[in-house]
């Protein structure tokens, strides 16, 4: 496994992501705010993208039935740890 | 319910093992203005909210204080990756060994335990959320005294990103703020 081009990868998703959490925050508190909304819909699409594609990869994110299935073996166990990964 | 995400949410690097620099940062996963005392004093306040906008508000910012967790953690295990006894002994940080070699433990900087004061819950919505506020703030001013003790600019990236999530999180709390009183002096006229 490539760690380089999977930290890059990463890091896109981090910050699709990161913008997503914020514009989140900020439509908590603004729920009428048509620009808003409007970014937080593109970026949730970019955001769905790019974790699809990261998983394709190398494996699911999200536990509890949220990533795509496993076919062969249960690799939620066996990718790299948010804490293992140089970035 | 809450799902994991396998990934942080920024990526967090060290130039060399520090520490010195964990026992300082330690202080954000455990401490009185650190992450865990965040995390729980929102997720706990959600229950007593009046507001859609304010329970949502609470859930959001509390799950991603769990997040701002899991990177200090991150950020301490990576300062201690690697250091040799000796220098963990000149870090002053002999007495987290005997106890917890490199495990995390939920402590200030001076290796107090993490104790449920340091959150509060009156039920009073108004009193909570000047509380938060006064949390957020308290929160930017460690990681600004967080960053005054490195010179490592990897591991000023990420204390810097922390510390601008407080002000963010400090202007929500803010608008939450006004938006439940505006809803309480509504009540009144019923």
């Amino acid at each position: 496994m490539d760690s380089r081009s999977q930290s890059l990868l990463l890091r896109k998703i981090q910050e699709l992501s990161f913008v997503a959490v914020d514009l989140n925050l900020f439509l908590d508190t603004h729920p009428g705010d048509r620009r808003a909304l409007e970014m937080y819909n593109n970026v949730h699409r970019d955001l769905m993208q790019a974790v699809r594609k990261y998983e394709k990869v190398y494996g699911p994110l999200v536990n509890f039935g949220y990533s795509p299935v496993m076919q062969d073996s249960w690799t939620w166990v066996e990718s790299p740890w948010p804490w293992e990964i140089k970035y | 319910m809450w799902l994991y995400e396998k990934k942080l949410q920024v990526p967090v690097r060290v130039t060399a093992p520090d520490p010195r620099m964990a026992k300082y940062v330690i202080t954000q996963y455990g401490g009185p203005e650190g992450e865990l005392s965040a995390s729980l004093r929102y997720l706990n306040m959600r229950y007593t909210m009046p507001t859609g906008k304010a329970k949502g508000v609470l859930t959001d910012i509390g799950t991603e204080e769990l997040a701002h967790m899991e990177v200090v953690a991150t950020l301490v295990y990576k300062l201690l990756e690697g250091a040799s006894i000796e220098a963990i002994k000149a870090a002053d940080l002999g007495a987290h060994y005997a106890d917890h070699d490199r495990a995390l433990y939920w402590e200030n900087a001076a290796g107090n335990p993490w104790v449920a004061a340091y959150v509060s819950a009156t039920g009073d919505p108004v009193a909570d959320l000047h509380e938060n506020l006064a949390a957020e703030q308290k929160a930017r001013a460690v990681y600004e005294n967080l960053l005054h003790l490195t010179d490592d600019p990897q591991v000023k990236d990420v204390l810097l990103f922390l510390r601008e999530r407080e002000v963010v999180h400090f202007q929500r709390f803010g608008e939450t703020l006004m938006d439940v009183q505006d809803h309480m002096q509504r009540r009144k006229f019923y």
